[in-house]
């Protein structure tokens, strides 16, 4: 702690904000891997079946031996390929979902009252996740493209297709939560919500968190809007021609993907590091207090991640017509329906 | 250079280069395409002006450029519509091959 | 600060908005609208170094996230070869030639000939109420007829690329 305090504050900052970066990355990669785990054993527990438990205790090792198969697997690419766009799908899968965790705020502060536990405090955060969120069409839709096969080809323009679509629904859905909180930032949504239990949007506005549960499982492409592992329509989707590492990369991606909008279900709908008990939904005084907020996020975080695992074993799969029906003529007009409503209870209690 | 004119040597860059597009390329959607830089590069315009003018609290900048990306989406959806059906009727978006209308 | 990222963008949008019109290795129109992508996102990092934080998220959901999108489901549906390169004549090297000079003469004379710089940069941020406010007082009009547009541009689109009943 000496060696801190030598330091200018800007160098301070500077210095936390790395540490920031590295840790939230290395938090969700850990995430990532070990949601594989999480997926496989309650899938298991759902079937009445034990799972993967021969790697380490409890099967703890899993998630490095896949890592290893997948590395190990021959990394074959089709002859027709172009080799530039199919290198670069699925690290563009990848990224944006990334890119998206570094306006959640994770905790409220550590050590000192500044130093706020979120990587960029941006005062348009929402706005920010929405475009981010949607370069994640960029890796899909190339993805199917570099094959040059019909199949993945088809894939990739029904599950870009399905984010476009989606993506309206979420964002119409968000729209009355900022009627609400009066701010696009991220932390303004978690402090109005620190108000008690019933403060939590997720009571204020359940017809917003259902469209954006809904939304956020097409966003995921998880069942039960799983186009590209629909074996049956198309032969699989936009990632079929891809082996080895690079298929362990889509994979690993929707972990991702999960994550950052679990991450964001968390933050909009339940708190985010707040716990409505004890004082907990205040910014900790001390170091411990900080590591327990980030501790209640990371709780929180998990449960949701169970939520769309659990439901990934429990629902059968949309039909690609369904599923489009389902975003344009239901989700968005309840989305724009709850608008109105919201914006027209907020207009006769101003008076 | 003064703050305000390397953007709009910038976006006169930008516009030349989208404009070079349109003239030289032959595919319809790369056209297409160069018309979005263009129009991308009267944006940066606009948004310098916006900063460096003597009323930005106004926003006119910042609005006009919210209504030319709006406009630029209608744009782009009805101009590939078209180069859909061109492409049905002429099975190529080559522009130098359809030619039907010169007289 | 300020500089080296403004300088860092402007060379980011003009490579890539380069490399949409004229690249030297592929002239496929999926690379040109891949550039196209990067060209506006270093754009939307241009806006955010002039203050205008909405917009450049704007840029980014509706450009690079919606319209570029439509732009390669079009070239892919229609699966559009690379197109093979113009011959460049001698008329055209000189005219261009003669273009970037005149363009780098206006360069040098007009920002010292116009005094452009009529004040420093402002202490306003392109503030997401105030814009909002704005848009529904001062532009309301406009704001309405832009959402006519937008449902004509769309109904437009459906009619112009469905097929025609035989």
């Amino acid at each position: 702690m000496d060696l801190l305090e030598r330091l200018t504050p800007i160098e301070q900052s500077v210095t936390f904000g790395a540490l920031k970066v590295v840790g939230v990355f290395a938090i969700v990669m850990f995430l990532v891997a070990y949601a594989v785990l999480i997926e496989r054993r309650v899938c298991a527990a759902i079937q009445d079946r034990i799972g993967p438990n021969r790697a380490g205790p409890f099967g703890l090792l899993q998630p490095l031996a896949d890592a290893v198969k997948a590395f190990l697997k021959e990394d074959f690419m089709p002859a027709q390929a172009h080799p530039v766009y199919f290198w670069l799908a699925p690290a563009l899968v990848m990224i944006p979902s990334l890119l998206v965790v570094a306006v959640i705020p994770f905790g409220s502060t550590l050590g000192n009252p500044d130093n706020r536990m979120v990587i960029a405090d941006l005062n348009i955060g929402i706005l920010y996740t929405f475009g981010i969120a949607s370069l994640g069409v960029y890796g899909i839709v190339l993805a199917g493209y570099a094959a040059r096969s019909k199949y993945p080809l088809m894939g990739g323009i029904r599950s870009g297709a399905q984010m476009i679509s989606y993506e309206i629904a979420m964002g119409l859905s968000l729209i009355p939560l900022f009627l609400l909180v009066g701010d696009l930032n991220l932390g303004a949504v978690i402090d109005y919500q620190a108000r008690g239990l019933f403060g939590w949007l997720i009571f204020k506005q359940p017809l917003a968190f259902a469209i954006f549960l809904v939304a956020a499982f097409a966003e995921t492409n998880r069942l039960p809007f799983d186009m590209p592992e629909a074996e049956q329509e198309l032969a699989g989707g936009y990632n079929i021609e891809y082996s080895s590492i690079k298929f362990a990369l889509f994979f690993m991606a929707e972990y991702a993907h999960m994550i950052a909008a679990s991450a964001m279900l968390v933050t909009l709908f339940f708190g985010g590091w707040t716990l409505p008990f004890f004082g907990l939904d205040q910014p900790a005084s001390t170091f411990w207090g900080g590591l327990l907020h980030i501790g209640i996020f990371l709780a929180k975080l998990l449960a949701m991640m169970v939520l769309f695992v659990w439901v990934r074993w429990m629902w059968p799969r949309f039909r690609y017509d369904q599923l489009m029906a389902l975003g344009w003529t239901r989700l968005v007009p309840l989305a724009l329906g709850n608008i109105v409503v919201t914006a027209l209870w907020l207009w006769l209690k101003a008076g | 250079m003064g703050e305000l004119a390397r953007y709009l040597v910038l976006a006169a860059l930008l516009f030349g280069i989208g404009l070079a597009g349109v003239l030289t390329r032959r595919n319809a959607i790369v056209v297409l395409i160069g018309i979005e830089l263009m129009l991308n590069a009267a944006n940066l315009n606009f948004i310098a002006f916006w900063r460096h003018g003597p009323h930005p609290e106004a926003l006119t900048g910042v609005m006009f450029v919210l209504f030319a990306i709006a406009i630029a989406a209608a744009e782009a959806a009805v101009g590939l519509a078209l180069v859909i059906a061109v492409y049905r009727h002429y099975r190529t978006t080559n522009l130098d091959q359809i030619e039907e209308m010169k007289g | 600060m300020q500089d080296i990222l403004f300088y860092v963008f402007a060379a980011l949008t003009l490579v890539c908005g380069f490399l949409v019109v004229a690249n030297p290795i592929s002239r496929s129109p999926v690379t040109s609208a891949l550039f196209l992508v990067l060209t506006i996102v270093s754009l939307s990092g241009l806006f955010v170094l002039l203050h205008a934080f909405f917009l450049a998220a704007v840029q980014i959901v509706v450009y690079a996230g919606a319209a570029l999108v439509l732009f390669l489901f079009v070239i892919m549906m229609l699966d559009l070869k690379a197109e093979e390169r113009r011959r460049i004549t001698r008329l055209g090297l000189i005219g261009g030639g003669l273009v970037a000079v005149a363009m780098a003469w206006l360069f040098r004379v007009v920002p010292r000939e116009a005094a452009l710089v009529a004040s420093g940069p402002a202490h306003v941020e392109g503030s997401t109420p105030a814009l909002g406010a704005l848009l529904f007082t001062q532009y309301l009009l406009p704001f309405e007829a832009i959402s006519l547009v937008l449902v004509a541009g769309m109904v437009g689109a459906i009619l112009l690329s469905r097929k025609e009943p035989s």
